[in-house]
């Protein structure tokens, strides 16, 4: 029996029959990898994931740093989102800075009773005058739509008495199946009030958005300084760190970089069709998966002194770590690692611990879709499903001024063909075969695979870190990286491999045990008989 | 660091800014996993359940096991009774709880789903338990869901069977695991028999055996639950967390019962101490005669430090005003207290807490929320910041010395294992005071003013 076997043999049919589906060993299937994904949890089933809110508020929204996020809600899902990510933001210059602060309009019975609109209208107004925000965001939380508050209409209000820029976002926790609609209800705001809008000058023709990248721990700032060494434009970043202002002129760019294909691939797509800026999907996490990031955007960009520049950065990181790495390598080559995260880094993270010898038995994402693990050449056979249906997916054309193209359409096509461009190959594809790929794996399964597969280091979560190191397993988040990092590019990567290294190494494992539950209670005898 | 707090006063009724409180299913969710072979499900969609076991895990450093109907937009319309059923199925068939705990949220109140209908719908294995609790998150706070949550237990369960067993049920309130070992070893000590509901010692502080346990070693377990209707005394402790389930359990099963602060500081201990003396009929054990006068002793000691230091304090109500009569036991004047939980009696027990000591000009505010607490530190400061990790910020955006105490705290490492009732945990409360008054002035002091001594 093989171990996913093992593991679904012990549910009852029903369960059985759909999370089968949701479990595949790699090539080892007659199915081509095919798997479920982004389909409904099962109820009681101790899913990980979290709800439409947090995707779009906590994931997407939560890292803009002057725009000024009002949840409209009880108090909980502003409190959980206070702090909690660690989308890190810097103060700078003319741009305000509210990542300290938790707004909500902390809703009562009453407001639930007779509609809630009137006490965000009134919270907007204490915001302006207090905090004078250019950007105010309106978040509704689970009972907002089921009361039928019109938080659109007061944005416009707020748009209109205000004179400021005020967004409303429908993200009501039980849309969709998980984080995943809120994403998209995030990219579709953003693409329509905020995109297109700005008309900073870009300096440079080598200029780039990083998509998908959320500054956890400085991850972004750790990108941002290598693409900038080699003499890269960052026009802006989707969203760590990032003000309004630069969201505003993403379109400018002549490329988009997009790190997490899952929150924002929805954008990227968008703005290429409106404003002609393709976009090529990148991984800055680990030390291999840099420098060919590194090398298919000077491959785009097509300028000899950009590409020989780009193997100078190259070389001379590679020569500022490459002891470090050494030293890592003989304490970590050998592990096993099993990963289970969100939407992306199951996936990015397999080619840092690569770097490192460690191999993958199992990797996992809470709310990714087919095509994260397949890649998007099954875009095409995806059906939606009713969960799904009511997210809003909207479409736009070229627009007739802003529409540019850096390079000519025959290139593009050519690089689109090469799968430089406009693609994501997903997952499976580089997991070795016999390894397990396992979609919003639940508490049950966790268990069950960490006994059967005994990985050396769990990736997960808070709600797993526990659970794992009680029975005996390192744990290290990939959400929030225990509160260090950065974790990616050059920098990153030795910062992870020192992590997992202490982790690994901590005496404390050796202690598990109490010494008197191994060693001879008694010597001599006891009732004649020898003890023990 | 929070730079956009404003000094000057300003009257908000709608717009929340940094909350002191947080929704009332997590405090249900707290209080089940009290419970032995309990799992605590959330009926709502499940983005709340993941938040509530982040913000537990988070403190407790600790597993936080808890399941959820995961509501989809079809459940949230048509309600969620089937959501609920197929979740028991579930977790009974691959979880084997002994008992299931539901609470709800803010989505489930909404749309009206009959938990009690529902439940009895559901077909329940032999000799396993489904119970739940209303918690709609648009009114109080987590403390007032902890309350729900083991109000429902009683409800469900609690039966009289016109015996008494002798024993004192204890209701510790919303408290760590820490505190709940104190207040049940000062009444072992106390010669008392008791049981204690929720219990989490034993759960969110369980010892690393190398081996994960779903449901650990600690919890009230489901039989004791039931005998708490035989009982023949209750102890609340903290009228905001604790009241409700005895004044039910009185109801219920005729078990008389007593409302009394947390025991925290010298006296509100002394009350729970002669509570417990009061009902046993014995002498107070010398042992705890000693650690008393140690108490004292220390405070002597240390008054130096701490007479007439201001303190802002926040966070849950029973705590905050343990907490208040603590400091002022110490000769500390409590400039601002404040929770986010609403309630008049806050305000009031505060009142009266600064009329008792002679303390003037000090501010209690029920229902509050932390930038105003920033705001009044602006307009007059303060020595010391008393509070969970969600005060970093004004602490040091105003450089003020902070002891982490109460809930959440979730930047530091071990706090919920050590008390901060009973005795023992003043004298804990009172070295984490002065240690952070004593780091400060060796911080802050002059070279030359520097002391070896102190």
């Amino acid at each position: 029996m093989s171990v996913a076997e093992k593991v679904l043999d012990q549910y009852s049919s029903r369960v059985y029959k759909n999370r089968k589906t949701h479990i595949v060993e790699i090539n080892n299937n007659e199915n081509e990898n095919q798997i479920a994904a982004n389909v409904r949890t099962i109820p009681g089933i101790m899913t990980q994931r979290g709800c439409c809110y947090a995707g779009c508020k906590g994931v997407v929204l939560g890292p803009i740093k002057d725009a000024l996020q009002i949840v409209h809600g009880p108090i909980g899902c502003s409190y959980y989102a206070w702090g909690t990510r660690r989308h890190k933001g810097k103060n700078a210059e003319g741009v305000d800075n509210y990542l300290q602060y938790s707004f909500s309009t902390d809703m009562q019975e009453p407001d639930v009773v007779f509609g809630g609109e009137k006490k965000l209208k009134k919270a907007i107004d204490e915001a302006m005058e207090l905090f004078h925000p250019s950007t105010i965001m309106i978040c509704s939380t689970c009972p907002v739509g089921l009361i039928g508050d019109d938080i659109h209409a007061v944005a416009k209000w707020a748009e209109e008495k205000h004179n400021i820029k005020c967004i409303a976002f429908s993200c009501e926790g039980y849309k969709g199946v998980s984080q995943s609609a809120g994403h998209h209800i995030a990219n579709n705001q953003l693409m329509k009030f905020i995109i297109g809008e700005g008309d900073r000058k870009i300096e440079s023709k080598f200029s780039v958005n990083i998509l998908g990248e959320y500054n956890i721990g400085g991850d972004g700032w750790e990108t941002e300084r290598i693409l900038k060494r080699i003499g890269y434009e960052v026009v802006s970043v989707f969203t760590g760190d990032s003000s309004i202002e630069d969201l505003k002129n993403a379109h400018q760019a002549n490329l988009s970089l997009v790190q997490c294909h899952r929150s924002i691939n929805y954008i990227a797509e968008m703005i290429e069709t409106k404003y002609g800026v393709p976009w090529m999907k990148v991984n800055f996490i680990g030390v291999k998966g840099t420098i060919e990031t590194l090398r298919n955007i000077a491959k785009y960009f097509d300028n000899e002194e950009l590409t020989k520049r780009t193997e100078e950065v190259i070389a001379d990181e590679l020569e500022k770590i490459i002891d470090d790495i050494e030293y890592y390598k003989t304490k970590l080559k050998g592990k096993t690692a099993a990963l289970y995260v969100g939407g992306s880094r199951s996936h990015h993270y397999q080619t840092l611990l690569h770097d490192f010898g460690v191999s993958t038995v199992l990797a996992g994402y809470e709310f990714a879709h087919r095509d994260e693990y397949e890649g998007r050449e099954i875009l095409p056979f995806v059906k939606e499903d009713a969960d799904s249906k009511n997210i809003e997916s909207i479409s736009v054309e070229p627009d007739p001024e802003k529409y540019h193209l850096y390079l000519q359409k025959e290139v593009l096509e050519k690089l689109r063909d090469e799968k430089l461009l406009s693609y994501y190959g997903g997952m499976a594809k580089e997991m070795e075969a016999g390894t397990y790929m396992v979609d919003d794996l639940n508490h049950f399964e966790t268990e069950e695979f960490l006994k059967l597969l005994k990985p050396d280091i769990f990736f997960s979560g808070i709600k797993d870190k526990f659970v794992a190191q009680k029975s005996g397993i390192l744990s290290r988040q990939l959400h929030s990286y225990d509160y260090s990092g950065p974790y990616s590019g050059f920098r990153g990567a030795v910062n992870f491999a020192r992590d997992i290294t202490m982790g690994i190494y901590t005496p404390a494992w050796s202690f598990i045990k109490a010494p008197w539950k191994t060693a001879p209670i008694l010597t001599g005898t006891l009732g004649g008989e020898q003890a023990c | 660091m929070l730079d956009y707090t404003k000094k000057e006063s300003y009257d908000r009724t709608a717009l929340r800014v940094n909350p002191a409180k947080t929704c009332q299913p997590v405090g249900a969710m707290y209080a089940a996993l009290g419970v032995h072979e309990c799992l605590p499900h959330s009926h709502g969609s499940q983005g709340c359940c993941a938040f509530h076991r982040m913000f537990l895990t988070r403190h407790f450093k600790d597993p936080a096991m808890a399941s959820s109907s995961s509501f989809t937009e079809g459940a949230s319309v048509f309600g969620g009774g089937s959501n609920l059923k197929t979740a028991a199925k579930n977790i009974f068939d691959i979880y084997n709880p002994r008992i299931i705990a539901v609470h709800t949220t803010c989505l489930s109140e909404t749309i009206g789903d009959d938990l009690n209908s529902f439940i009895q719908d559901i077909d329940i294995p032999e000799g396993k338990f489904m119970v739940h609790t209303n918690t709609p998150s648009y009114k109080g706070s987590h403390i007032t869901g902890f309350s729900n949550m083991v109000d429902g237990f009683i409800k469900y369960l609690s039966v009289s069977t016109g015996k008494k067993n002798g024993k004192v049920t204890l209701i510790p309130g919303f408290t760590n695991p820490g505190d709940m070992r104190e207040m049940k070893r000062l009444a072992s000590t106390m010669g008392v028999s008791y049981t204690m509901l929720p219990d989490t010692s034993g759960v969110m502080d369980s010892p690393m055996t190398g081996k994960f346990e779903m449901y650990p070693k600690g919890g009230t377990t489901v039989e004791e639950i039931i005998e708490l209707g035989d009982s023949n005394l209750t102890l609340a402790l903290g009228k905001f967390a604790s009241e409700l389930g005895a004044q039910t359990l009185k109801k219920k099963c005729g078990v008389p019962c007593k409302t009394l602060g947390l025991p925290i500081g010298i006296e509100k201990t002394d009350e729970y101490i002669m509570e417990l003396q009061a009902y046993s009929q014995q002498e107070v054990p010398y042992e705890l005669e000693e650690e008393r006068g140690q108490l004292v002793d220390v405070l002597i000691d240390i008054h130096p430090y701490t007479y007439n230091k201001k303190v802002a304090i926040f966070g849950d109500p029973d705590t905050v005003l343990g907490m208040t009569q603590f400091v002022l036991e110490m000769g500390m004047i409590p400039k601002y207290i404040v929770t986010g939980t609403p309630g008049d009696d806050f305000e009031k027990e505060a009142a009266e807490l600064f009329t008792k000591f002679g303390v003037d000009g000090c501010i209690a505010r029920a229902a509050g929320d932390l930038y105003q607490l920033h705001q009044w530190i602006k307009q007059e400061g303060v020595d010391l910041l008393i509070g969970g990790t969600h005060g970093k910020h004004i602490a040091r955006a105003e450089d003020i010395p902070f002891v982490r105490a109460g809930f959440p705290i979730i930047d530091r490492y071990i706090h919920s294992y050590m008390p901060l009732v009973g005795y023992k945990g003043a004298m804990r409360l009172a070295e984490l005071i002065t240690n952070a008054i004593m780091d400060r002035q060796d911080r802050d002091c002059k070279e030359e003013d520097f002391e070896m001594v102190m």
